[in-house]
């Protein structure tokens, strides 16, 4: 039963990994709209031109690898969360198509549309990545044979809005601490003034989900070690919003990215051992045992992993540092 | 139909493939002919090397981009829509694809940000090392998937365990599942269409250029390099689909028969149709023209050992025959015209006279959208001939489809994926022709 324990270990990472890449990735596009020249779009979009498709891989990891060790757990919940997964899928097709397109034509209405769309669908992802991870905490409506038994509204209960809202800043947040790597001058200190408002904002949306999630996640037991990474996540993020205001990005980038994982592990911990909590009945709750995989998937599994992993960080480390420092346009540029 | 949600399921996910099916062939043969072309402007540093790497590079990002908006949809629709079927093989078919994700698209996805935007920032080495691996991510991500698709045709490795939630399939070997009956088959003949596809699609663009007297170096080298992919990729997807019909035969006679419209046993050799109707109610083929016994020769190597006819099946365990019969002589078809042409270039080339026939390069700029027709074909007989079976002998596609789901939510969805992809397509219709129009010169956007 080991094993068990394990595949829900290297779910976290593979969930951690997302949050963490796609999370300033997600950020920047929120933030697209908030620049008006051409130049610094298009700065923005070429901050993360390079690495965005990396960085969506882990998501389509994260469902694969789901797949593979807890197949009755993919199933349930992506059958059950049908309406919003595939408006989550649309915008991230939506992205995809605007990063890919906004360049290829001059003209500015083209471009205008691209921009908005860009924007928008990175706003909408991050609110139902967001939306997703509250309903997931507080059980959702699947009934013995696991299957959905509310529909689309019953989503958008408050630990399941105040989430969605609380991920829309923090991925802001994130973006913007990026991009004060990635930029100089003028958009550079727009960044600047943007990270500390978000930070606070942050903060405060924080404290609002705390209490909330306290009222609604009935369930949860209090566990020393959430208590323990809640007063890391708060020491993270005070540490943020002070480098924050200090100006310096690239150490509150870093903070926040202590923050994000906190948040991430606060997350797991509350879940363990279940992947999927229904709110109908205790007892028909998916966890590491009752959906797994057999052992021997779950050992082949591991083995692909354990090697093919530490390649793709190793490579994916290699990508980040050819692209490190500002970004400079060229006529390879979007 | 449209308030059923298992036809529903089954009409989502077949257009959805069909769209995702657009990008990636092109992506997995291009790749290759992009090492070519980036070792050589690696080895001589000759301009020309240079603008046609680019240039197809180009061409390539934009197709790699439209096929990761059309693949991740499908990634997840396992669990969206056939949710039972993925509850019963999970233990099996997610494995390949978890493997696909880790081993093939970070690759690929990662490497291509060098190759598309690292043109300043690394060695000509580098960057043909970045180009090396998008090409070997492309072609493993297809073997991983292939691998799980074929599973479902020639299930094999496994064996069927009850659980609390219903029975399902395990693994007992995983190289028995990795290597089932149809894998190398099924993988040989899709890379080779896949190449077949590039090459037709770099020649017809090259033809095009020489027609109109412009970029004519650059056109002409092109157009000789896809060649020779065309030439190996035309006859090794023939040797490859052939292998792979007496596979089907072997494993799967009913979507045999219904590839040949063969309803009725004959004690002895049985025919092969070039052209034919089939004609369900009457059990029979309008209209046939046919060797008499060869398809008992492409199968047996015997002009008279009988070929099992659906009359051996019972009704409910028949797949479709019209559907599967033109859509497989519509691929064999073409892939006989692709031998031909190609075939009859290569004699040109030798002869020195490639490039002399107006109406030779006219013919390559209109081939192309012909392997796209083929490769659709292909899936479509492949797939339905499979029905009614998800899994085959195991599993019916109707027990496979997600129990929650409601057919208005599924119709919701498909509409809009429909839309959203027709949209994408022209739209990527307009910017590829606005790139070939701007030809190899202006290689930025
Ligand atoms: C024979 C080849 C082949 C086939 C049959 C399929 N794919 Fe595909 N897929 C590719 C070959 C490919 C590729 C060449 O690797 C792509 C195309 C362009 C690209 O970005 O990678 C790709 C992209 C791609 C992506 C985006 C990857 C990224 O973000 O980089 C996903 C999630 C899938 N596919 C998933 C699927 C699923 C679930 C399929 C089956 C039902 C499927 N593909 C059939
Ligand atoms: C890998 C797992 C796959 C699964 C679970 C799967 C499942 C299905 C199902 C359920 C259908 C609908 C069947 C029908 O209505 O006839 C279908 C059809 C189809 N699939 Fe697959 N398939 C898989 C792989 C692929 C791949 C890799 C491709 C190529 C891109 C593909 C191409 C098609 C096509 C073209 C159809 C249309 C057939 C029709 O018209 O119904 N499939 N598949
Ligand atoms: C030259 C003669 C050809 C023969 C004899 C042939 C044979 C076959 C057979 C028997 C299948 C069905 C395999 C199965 O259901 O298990 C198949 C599928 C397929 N064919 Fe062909 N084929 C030929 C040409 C082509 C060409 C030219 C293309 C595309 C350019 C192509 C693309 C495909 C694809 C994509 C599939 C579906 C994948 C698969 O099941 O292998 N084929 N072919």
């Amino acid at each position: 039963m080991l094993l068990n324990v394990i595949w829900f270990i290297l779910m976290t990472v593979l969930l951690l990994v997302y949050a963490i890449l796609e999370g300033f990735d997600l950020g920047v596009g929120i933030l697209h709209l908030f620049t008006r020249k051409n130049e610094h779009r298009r700065i923005l979009m070429n901050s993360i031109g390079p690495v965005w498709d990396g960085n969506e891989v882990w998501l389509i990891t994260f469902g694969g690898a789901l797949f593979a060790a807890f197949p009755t757990a993919y199933a349930t919940v992506f059958s059950a969360f049908y309406t919003p997964f595939m408006m989550l899928l649309t915008t991230l097709i939506f992205r995809a198509a605007s990063m890919e397109f906004r360049s290829k034509v001059a003209s500015p209405a083209w471009q205008n549309i691209w921009d908005i769309l860009f924007s928008l669908s990175s706003l909408v992802a991050t609110l139902l990545l967001g939306v997703a991870s509250g309903n997931a905490l507080a059980g959702i409506a699947i009934d013995e044979k696991g299957i959905f038994q509310g529909n689309f509204f019953t989503f958008l209960n408050p630990l399941g809005v105040v989430t969605g809202l609380f991920a829309i800043f923090l991925f802001a947040l994130q973006g913007s601490l990026y991009l004060q790597l990635k930029t100089e001058g003028e958009l550079n200190y727009q960044m600047k003034k943007i990270s500390k408002i978000l930070s606070f904002s942050v903060l405060i949306l924080f404290a609002v989900l705390t209490t909330v999630s306290f009222s609604s996640v009935a369930w949860a037991r209090p566990r020393v070690i959430t208590s323990v990474l809640g007063l890391v996540a708060i020491a993270m993020l005070g540490l943020t919003l002070w480098l924050s205001w200090k100006e310096k990005g690239g150490k509150a980038f870093l903070s926040n990215t202590g923050f994000i994982t906190s948040i991430i592990l606060i997350f797991a911990s509350n879940m363990f051992p279940y992947l999927v909590r229904s709110s109908l009945n205790p007892s028909f709750s998916l966890d590491i045992y009752n959906s797994a995989s057999s052992p021997k998937t779950l050992t082949i599994m591991l083995g692909i992993v354990l090697v093919v992993l530490p390649i793709v960080l190793v490579y994916t480390g290699y990508v980040y540092w050819v692209f490190r420092g500002p970004v400079k346009l060229d006529e390879t540029s979007y | 139909m449209f308030s059923d949600a298992l036809m529903l399921a089954r009409i989502q996910f077949a257009l959805t493939a069909i769209f995702h099916y657009l990008y990636p062939p092109l992506t997995i043969g291009l790749g290759w002919i992009m090492v070519y072309m980036s070792y050589q402007r690696l080895k001589t540093g000759e301009e020309v090397y240079d603008k046609m790497a680019r240039f197809w590079t180009n061409i390539f990002a934009v197709t790699f981009a439209m096929g990761v908006t059309t693949g991740i949809v499908m990634e997840f629709e396992f669990g969206t829509n056939w949710s039972e079927y993925s509850r019963f093989v999970g233990d099996v078919f997610g494995s390949p694809l978890a493997a696909e994700a880790l081993i093939s698209f970070f690759l690929e996805s990662t490497f291509l940000g060098i190759l598309v935007f690292g043109w300043n920032r690394v060695s000509k080495k580098a960057h043909f090392f970045a180009t090396l691996m998008v090409a070997l991510g492309a072609t493993l991500s297809a073997l991983w998937i292939i691998v799980a698709n074929s599973w479902q045709h020639t299930p094999a490795g496994f064996h069927i365990v009850e659980t609390p939630m219903g029975p399902r399939a395990e693994i007992v070997s995983f190289w028995q599942m990795f290597f089932n009956p149809s894998t190398i088959g099924r993988y040989s003949h899709v890379i080779f269409s896949a190449m077949l596809n590039a090459s037709f699609f770099v020649m017809s663009i090259s033809a095009y250029y020489i027609l109109k007297g412009k970029h004519e170096e650059f056109a002409r080298r092109s157009l000789r390099i896809a060649l020779v992919f065309g030439v190996i990729g035309a006859y090794f997807t023939l040797f490859a689909g052939h292998h792979q019909a007496i596979v089907v035969a072997r494993h799967q006679p009913a979507k045999l028969a219904a590839f040949e419209g063969h309803f009725k046993t004959i004690e002895s050799g049985t025919p092969y149709y070039l052209f034919g109707i089939p004609n369900e109610e009457e059990q029979k083929v309008d209209y046939g023209l046919t060797i008499p016994g060869f398809l008992s020769f492409l199968v047996h190597f015997d002009f008279n050992k009988p070929v099992t006819a659906l009359d051996q099946f019972p009704p409910e365990d028949q797949p479709p025959v019209k559907l599967p019969f033109f859509t497989f002589h519509l691929m064999a078809g073409l892939g006989m015209f692709f031998i031909a042409l190609t075939t009859l270039s290569l004699f040109l080339w030798w002869k020195g006279k490639l490039f002399n026939y107006r109406w030779l390069l006219w013919i390559f700029v209109f081939s192309l959208p012909l392997p796209y027709i083929a490769n659709m074909a292909g899936w479509i007989a492949a797939e339905v001939g499979r029905q009614p079976w998800i899994v085959q002998d195991l599993l019916r596609t109707k027990d496979g489809v997600s129990p929650g789901v409601s057919a208005s939510q599924v119709l919701g969805s498909t509409v809009m994926f429909t839309s959203i992809y027709s949209i994408l397509f022209v739209l990527y219709v307009f910017i590829l022709s606005r790139k070939i129009n701007k030809g190899p010169e202006t290689i930025n956007h």
